[in-house]
């Protein structure tokens, strides 16, 4: 009983302190001296670092939607349907969320871990000792970059997503490229798109937050880097999870799905 | 008893040197965890002070605190004349720039290259500095004053641990700081490497004419660099005077610094 209320209280001043990083963070972006170049840099680092990640997972998950849902689409005569019900699942939620979750393996561990190490290391005091903001240097522009990329990266995904299910339907049902883009683009709506494109910002956002305010936080020397890094990853993912649930549940109110 | 008073007092010769470090009883804990317990040091113009202490003894959360990396509990730290407990952001940040640190890790950012380690510091001057043809030969001058000019296209972790303690000295001394703190300057190092950054010390404290606070517990470097110590003891004053006056002191306590 006592465990599990030290758990509780530790649990809620962990909420607490990540929303004071959060009202940090939107205290600090508007702030000058805006880190343009660090951005960029970021930008960069982030975008590419998980692009081939993101492109392979998309790959496969249009592959393996594809291969699984023809049997039964065919026993239902159903074929010719595809390549909506691949499009709409892929790009409304399968595409963000699953890209999402890559993103915040590769990315909240990576700024997590490498924020730690900053910060056991003294490079982060170094920084501040230098007269140079670190939170405004370093978190700023990670969570900024992390923001701006993920969008970017499932519009990618889902398009590669989209290609590897037409190679199947191409392969086992002889569906020319104009064909089945013809039918993804004649199924989608914007309210598929818009939503689906703005939670990913959303996703982005929690995923650069998590991994910079666990490295930012960091203690217990090299052990703690590993905890940072790992939690980020756990952290980040179950955020994901109810920032989805948040978001298609206001999609829902405002938009007739 | 207040040993600083009673042992060895050696700060008459420096009386008519300018002030430029005063730390008056400064105070640190976390929680029953009292680390500073009304510590106060005076450090004058081109002056060598060394800070001894064991582990634990509050040294380097006393370095801390005069840099404003922790806030101290109670207590005051005027670094030329202006207390930084009492500081906004930016007026700190500009107080700092007369502070250079070299820490006990050195602290080198491992993702950036030496001259973008060197550069760094510079940010904060964009209107003085804001060009490459701007900034080189203050870095190559910082560069060449530790011996390592030809590390600047280099990545810290292509350096031995000796070179990245002097290049980490070398952007310390970037901004031509008036005040060096050294943290631990000798630890991690062998005998020989540790030679060299003592002597280093010496040679750039006569060059960029800077007053050095060093925190260490390595005898050898003590007596090499000090004019006046000050031995800390469960986070407050315990003796002072120059390294000869305490290390042939009787005391037990004293003795124990020294062997």
């Amino acid at each position: 009983m006592q465990k599990s209320k030290s758990v509780f209280k530790s649990f809620f001043i962990e909420i607490g302190e990540l929303s004071y990083f959060a009202g940090r963070f939107f205290k600090e972006v508007f702030s000058r001296p805006f880190e343009l170049k660090e951005l960029l840099k970021q930008c960069y680092n982030i975008g590419n670092k998980s692009i081939l990640l993101v492109g392979v997972t998309g790959f496969i998950i249009g592959l393996v939607l594809t291969i699984q849902t023809r049997p039964t689409l065919e026993e239902f005569g159903a074929v010719s349907w595809m390549p909506s019900m691949v499009s709409i699942s892929i790009i409304r939620e399968i595409g963000p969320v699953i890209i999402a979750l890559t993103f915040a393996g590769r990315i909240a561990s990576g700024i997590g871990a490498e924020l730690g190490s900053m910060r056991v290391t003294e490079q982060i005091d170094a920084m501040e000792v230098s007269g140079t903001n670190p939170f405004k240097f370093l978190v700023v522009t990670r969570i900024l970059a992390a923001t701006l990329m993920l969008p970017i990266l499932v519009l990618f995904g889902d398009a590669v997503a989209l290609f590897g299910s037409y190679l199947i339907e191409n392969t086992k049902g002889d569906v020319s490229f104009v064909l089945y883009f013809n039918k993804v683009f004649n199924a989608l709506e914007f309210s598929d798109i818009f939503p689906a494109i703005i939670k990913t910002y959303f996703f982005g956002f929690a995923i650069g937050l998590v991994g910079c305010f666990k490295g930012y936080t960091c203690s217990k020397g090299t052990v703690g880097v590993g905890m940072a890094a790992n939690s980020a990853v756990v952290y980040a993912s179950m955020l994901l999870f109810v920032l989805d649930f948040i978001a298609v549940f206001v999609t829902d109110i405002f938009i007739d799905i | 008893m207040n040993q600083t008073e009673n042992i060895f007092d050696t700060s008459k010769n420096m009386q008519d040197r300018k002030l430029m470090l005063e730390i008056v009883g400064l105070r640190k804990s976390f929680g029953d965890n009292h680390v500073l317990n009304g510590f106060n040091l005076e450090l004058y113009e081109g002056e060598n002070l060394v800070i001894m202490g064991k582990s634990g003894a509050g040294k380097s959360v006393m370095v801390k605190c005069l840099v404003g990396l922790m806030s101290a509990d109670s207590g005051s730290i005027k670094v030329m004349g202006k207390d930084i407990t009492k500081l906004n952001r930016a007026e700190l940040d500009d107080t700092r720039t007369e502070i250079g640190f070299l820490f006990q890790g050195n602290a080198l950012y491992d993702s950036m290259t030496i001259r973008e380690n060197l550069e760094f510091p510079l940010r904060r001057h964009k209107a003085k500095f804001g060009t490459v043809e701007d900034t080189t030969p203050l870095i190559m001058e910082a560069l060449e004053s530790v011996g390592l000019a030809h590390t600047i296209n280099l990545m810290p972790s292509e350096l031995s641990g000796g070179m990245q303690k002097r290049i980490a000295l070398a952007r310390a001394l970037i901004l031509k700081p008036k005040i060096i703190l050294y943290d631990e300057p000798t630890s991690g190092l062998d005998p020989i490497t540790s030679k060299e950054i003592i002597e280093l010390m010496r040679r750039v404290q006569k060059q960029y004419k800077t007053s050095s606070l060093i925190i260490t517990h390595d005898v050898d470097c003590a007596r090499v660099v000090s004019e006046r110590m000050i031995l800390l003891v469960d986070g407050t004053n315990y003796a002072e005077g120059t390294f000869a006056e305490l290390a042939s002191s009787n005391e037990e306590q004293i003795k124990a610094f020294f062997k």
